[in-house]
């Protein structure tokens, strides 16, 4: 069971419980959407950009746990920083959970590299990042 | 939990479930750590041995193409080919001129929109489908309808998981050509009436086409019976390999009917401008056919046709009762579709857990479910849920294993609480 509990930090089941920026930006100026057609999952990521700078960050939508706690984690992420560095922080966190890259992730994101173990999960948790992304290129 | 029915002591002693075990390699194996629990059947069956020896002895000693050989291999090849037809012929109760080789039910499903479809509709005729169909005989009917201006209309499910036949009924009329609907659902399980959708299709003037794909591995169909017009189905869902499928169509019908994909085997005579086609069921079998996926779809059905149907059919029905029975002790535990009839296929989803974290979980203790839409999105949406958690029992499945899916549920609310 070591493997599952990776997986599922208590940090992850309580972003997929009660996730955070969970709600509609009505002032956003920035939107996209994320879908994984394979298996149904689906968000509505809103920025808000301020100049170079991501005001708010939120989003809407449904997942698994690891989908929604990652998109959850990835508005607090973002959240403040600039585009720039959303990107960059993009680069890091794909290269590590997509491609196994061996570099250190902010502390907080660091709960998800459990997905490693579990290839068929890695686009959960790399879903609402790509829709930020997306959200960022317009 | 609880003990088991005496369904489970009756079924057990008609159908050696352990005797069927022991001809599938496969389920030996481990996975995690833990023997594999293998629920996902109606995705694909797993292989007995039978099947597994006779594709590597075709390839090992046989190996040829098929028709119009002159040498002992290929007259071989094409003699064992013929064979497999007439066996499935058999297996559904129609003749060998009635049985097409497909790549799969999908192929078989879209060889019939296009090819029946695409010379009998008109614009403004109608297509009926069910609203549990899997995509694969729902997203042919549209391109169908695209390319001819037909419209597709829905067949709706009432709560119970049933097809609605009163809806049904009313929606029948002069411009139905086509009634497209799945035997078994891939998703629920719930059987449906065919014989009776089929005449009332038949009484309207319709033609009636029959995804099979779920019915084939669990019901003994007889075609003759049914009186459909066209029924694909699967040879993996079959114990039998990937890549080879059945489509049944009515002689008359694929007489008439112009060819799907040109190329060799299926011509009379090729000039340049021109050509003339080779009677059914050739004309539907352009190229170089999967000539060991057959023979080994040929050694699936000689398995199965040794095996008492009426046992299996109570043996299956027995671990899906008890299934249903156990899962509904579990709390926040919701069966889709639960009052249908319905093939050892079911469907369920837990009260704030996605069916992909329970799928995880349930993985690493070696069992194998399925978790997500099934390609069967009209239906996930007529449930109201994004995904479902899918149960599958084949001939080889056991109540012990329905336990240890139960336990396994218990697992996922300890993990995801």
């Amino acid at each position: 069971m070591g493997e599952l509990d990776e997986l599922y930090q208590s940090v992850i089941l309580d972003h997929n419980r009660a996730p955070r920026n969970f709600r509609k930006l009505e002032d956003a100026n920035r939107h996209a959407e994320g879908r994984n057609p394979l298996c149904g999952d689906q968000f509505d990521i809103w920025l808000k950009l301020e100049g170079d700078v991501i005001a708010e960050a939120t989003f809407l939508g449904q997942g698994c746990a690891i989908s929604k706690a990652s998109a959850s984690m990835m508005t607090q992420a973002v959240k403040g920083k600039t585009v720039e560095e959303a990107r960059s922080l993009f680069e890091k966190f794909h290269g590590v959970i997509a491609a196994g890259e061996p570099e250190k992730l902010p502390s907080k994101l660091e709960v998800f590299r459990g997905v490693r173990a579990f290839p068929i999960r890695v686009k959960c948790a790399t879903l609402s990042w790509h829709a930020m992304k997306k959200a960022l290129d317009g | 939990m609880a003990p088991l029915t005496a369904v489970r002591r009756d079924t057990e002693s008609a159908w050696d479930v352990h005797r069927v075990r022991a001809d599938f390699p496969i389920l030996t194996r481990e996975v995690r750590g833990t023997p594999l629990v293998y629920l996902d059947n109606a995705a694909t069956a797993q292989k007995p041995r039978a099947v597994i020896e006779a594709i590597t002895h075709y390839y090992e000693t046989g190996n040829a193409n098929v028709h119009r050989g002159v040498h002992a291999l290929s007259q071989e090849a094409t003699t064992e080919y013929e064979r497999v037809r007439e066996l499935a012929a058999r297996f559904f109760n129609v003749s060998p001129g009635e049985i097409i080789f497909t790549a799969g039910t999908t192929a078989g499903l879209n060889l019939v929109a296009q090819s029946y479809g695409g010379s009998v509709l008109r614009p403004g005729d109608e297509i009926l489908v069910s609203e549990m169909e899997h995509h694969s005989n729902l997203v042919p009917w549209q391109l169908l309808a695209e390319r001819t201006g037909a419209v597709v209309r829905m067949i709706p499910i009432m709560d119970s998981g049933g097809l609605d036949l009163g809806a049904f009924e009313r929606l029948l009329g002069p411009r139905t050509r086509i009634v497209a609907v799945t035997h078994a659902s891939n998703v629920i399980g719930a059987i449906n009436p065919i014989n009776a959708i089929a005449a009332m299709a038949h009484e309207a003037g319709a033609v009636v086409v029959v995804d099979g794909a779920q019915s084939a591995p669990h019901l003994r169909v007889d075609l003759r019976a049914i009186d459909c017009d066209f029924f694909a189905c699967s040879g993996h869902k079959l114990y039998g390999p990937t890549g080879i499928g059945l489509l049944y169509g009515k002689r008359a019908l694929l007489e008439a009917m112009p060819p799907w994909q040109g190329g060799g085997g299926m011509i009379s005579e090729v000039q340049i401008e021109r050509s003339t086609y080779a009677p059914p069921p050739e004309r539907f079998e352009a190229g170089t056919p999967p000539i060991a996926e057959v023979v080994g779809l040929g050694a699936a059905i000689d398995y199965v046709l040794a095996w008492d149907w009426e046992a299996l059919v109570a043996y299956e029905q027995g671990l899906v009762a008890e299934a249903t029975r156990q899962l509904g002790e579990v709390p926040g535990l919701r069966i889709l579709g639960e009052g249908a009839d319905r093939v050892s296929v079911l469907s369920f989803v837990l009260d704030g857990i996605h069916p992909h974290d329970a799928g995880t979980v349930l993985d690493t203790l070696g069992i194998a479910v399925r978790a997500g839409h099934h390609c069967a999105q009209p239906l996930m949406r007529r449930f109201g849920v994004p995904a479902t958690i899918r149960a599958s029992f084949g001939a080889y499945n056991t109540p012990r294993e329905v336990e240890q899916l139960i336990a396994g549920l218990y697992q996922v609310r300890k993990v995801l609480a």
